[in-house]
């Protein structure tokens, strides 16, 4: 057995310093959110309860966050559908030459790269001049419900679902490129060999070889969309998502409900992860026996 | 930023057909499958992100009323934008003084994430010899990632606040008699927490590079009598750079169009570009803001250019 440098322990230090950074900030918070009734945003504690769970739970206090709950949730869970199925389409055209190929991969890796603010202002434009344009053509019409009810197309479903996506493929689709990299097309062969349709191929001999992989990129999908703000900040319309309601809280909340919040969130996500991989590695095992 | 491009296609490309030759020509036949297949992403690409763009540029050069905007073609916003720029110099104008400050958090958190990350990666990659432990590490590392971004804004307010953690054991150990205010609401707060986001972006690239380094190479460095900073400064910092560009681009990227880390950390004193943008849009200025919008875009495209003029990235894949 050999001995470990002396560098070693100085850069194993090192590590633990940045996990103490990464985690001492969330533990703070999580430790506050069980302050007592009386507790303050800051330590000490004031006694030790669960009541701003309950206050959280119970609606009310200062952090009202209901309906964008469910919106967010609800747009998180379209995104993780939608990324997950666009993904796998790219990734599958990625793996043979068509034109435009290039410029596709261009266009998805600038998406990454140009600034969340220039993305949302540019759609919240496009949907405002789409906007214009309806109530013209409303207008030239004489088409009665755009004249009396409509406002505008912007929306948590319309925009909102747009913009987090152009957040959330580049990432699916660099997934699906590692993951076809390394993906043996001996499988493929054989069930075309043996006289599978194209469908029949991808169904049963593509898709379980690469379902453990798609949980990935589902993951990835949800808590993108779910953790999104930069990017919603202009496109919402009307409504509010989960981030964007605590982002605004942010500055007047004065208890400590909005730790209780942020315990509770972070403990859903890191749930759902925890399932999620779970579930992967069921299906690599459930695979491997098969 | 194209070579980058074409260097990941060009890899990608020459790996799948180095593997499957064969499956490459029999496929070639069915001409419409890979367009079919592609298209809902080009679509969602063009509809919320190149025609977005399109708009931006084109709004950029309309005017605006109060309450509405108009087609036209002037640069009148552009002018606005840097109204007094070169009048009054050497004193800044606003927008100057915006970017220097926007640049100023870019470099700082470009450093600290940098040298943070980079011997982060480099023990997990060098010291740490098992697959079983560097995966742990790495999920360490990965589970505050889950958290929403806010929620890990907000949790050094306990820390750093007036009465926070670290006035109390300062004043309670008798460094200082009154608490600090400078902590949270400042400069250092906004970079303190820049540096939380966003060092796990430069980890992962970087130790992806570091992983490829063939061992043997060091090992021959260390023979042929190279110190340990010898071996770390022309064999391994070389090899890593393609990682570190990748970290790079992303975190300089990312600070350089934040608004919301700048705003919250920075108790909303702080200017930043893209606060600048925000509050225009607030007030219903969109050509003013797109103007901004642009000269943003092509500060950020010019930012990633030099980045990319630092090494070759053909060479380094």
């Amino acid at each position: 057995m050999d001995t470990r440098p002396r560098s070693f322990y100085v850069l194993a230090g090192f590590f633990a310093l940045f996990l103490l950074f990464l985690y001492g900030p969330m533990i703070s918070v999580l430790v506050l959110s069980f302050q007592g009734p009386e507790g303050g945003l800051v330590f000490p504690m004031n006694g030790v309860s669960t009541h701003w769970f309950d206050k959280l739970w119970q609606g009310g206090g200062q952090v009202e966050i209901g309906g964008a709950l469910r919106r967010s949730l609800k747009l998180a869970l379209l995104v993780m559908v939608l990324t997950v199925t666009i993904s796998v389409l790219a990734g599958l055209a990625f793996r043979r030459r068509f034109r435009g190929a290039t410029l596709l991969l261009y266009v998805a890796i600038a998406s990454l790269i140009v600034p969340s603010i220039v993305v949302s202002l540019g759609i919240a434009l496009e949907f405002r001049l789409i906007d214009d344009a309806i109530k013209a053509i409303g207008m030239d019409l004489g088409i009665e419900w755009i004249q009396n009810d409509f406002v505008s197309a912007l929306g948590p479903f319309s925009s909102g679902l747009g913009a987090h996506l152009t957040w959330t493929l580049p990432f699916g689709l660099l997934i699906m490129f590692a993951v076809f990299n390394r993906f043996d097309p001996a499988y493929e062969e054989a069930a075309r060999d043996l006289g599978a349709t194209p469908w029949q191929t991808f169904r049963h001999v593509t898709l379980p070889m690469i379902a453990p992989f798609l949980i990935g990129v589902a993951v990835f999908g949800f808590t993108l969309s779910w953790d999104e703000l930069a990017r919603s900040s202009q496109v919402m319309g009307a409504d509010n998502t989960l981030p964007m309601q605590l982002a605004a809280k942010t500055t007047t909340v004065t208890d400590p409900e909005i730790y209780a919040l942020g315990t509770a969130t972070t403990g859903g996500s890191i749930l759902l992860v925890i399932m999620m991989f779970t579930l992967a590695s069921l299906l690599q095992r459930r695979r491997q026996r098969g | 930023m194209s070579d980058a491009v074409e260097a990941i296609a060009e890899a990608r490309e020459t790996r799948a057909s180095g593997r499957a030759p064969r499956r490459r020509a029999r496929r070639e036949g069915h001409g419409a499958a890979p367009y079919l297949q592609a298209a809902p992403m080009a679509l969602v690409f063009l509809i919320f992100f190149v025609l977005p763009l399109a708009a931006t540029i084109v709004v950029s050069f309309w005017q605006y009323t109060q309450y509405s905007i108009e087609p036209a073609f002037t640069f009148q916003n552009y002018g606005d934008v840097f109204y007094g720029c070169l009048r009054d110099l050497p004193d800044l104008c606003t927008t100057f003084v915006t970017y220097l400050s926007t640049l100023k958090f870019c470099l700082i958190v470009w450093a600290c994430t940098l040298t943070i990350g980079f011997t982060v990666a480099y023990f997990l990659a060098f010291h740490v010899h098992t697959l079983k432990v560097q995966v742990i590490f790495f999920l360490l590392c990965t589970i505050p990632f889950w958290t929403s971004i806010v929620i890990r804004m907000i949790s050094w307010i306990p820390l750093l606040g007036r009465n926070g953690l670290v006035n109390q054991t300062l004043v309670g150990m008798g460094v200082i008699d009154t608490p600090l205010e400078g902590l949270l609401y400042s400069d250092f707060s906004v970079v303190l927490a820049l540096t939380h986001l966003y060092t796990l972006f430069m980890v992962v690239p970087i130790f992806n590079s570091l992983m490829r380094i063939d061992r043997a190479l060091i090992e021959a460095a260390r023979d042929s009598g190279a110190s340990g900073l010898q071996t770390l400064t022309a064999v391994i910092i070389p090899l890593a750079r393609p990682g570190i560009l990748i970290g790079s681009i992303f975190v300089v990227t990312v600070v350089m169009g934040d608004f919301l880390t700048i705003g919250i950390m920075g108790g909303q004193q702080i200017a930043s570009v893209g606060k600048v943008i925000q509050t225009q849009m607030q007030f219903l200025q969109f050509p003013l803001a797109a103007a901004n919008a642009v000269i943003l875009l092509a500060a950020v495209l010019a930012g990633v250019w030099a980045l990319l003029r630092l090494v070759d990235i053909r060479k380094e894949l």
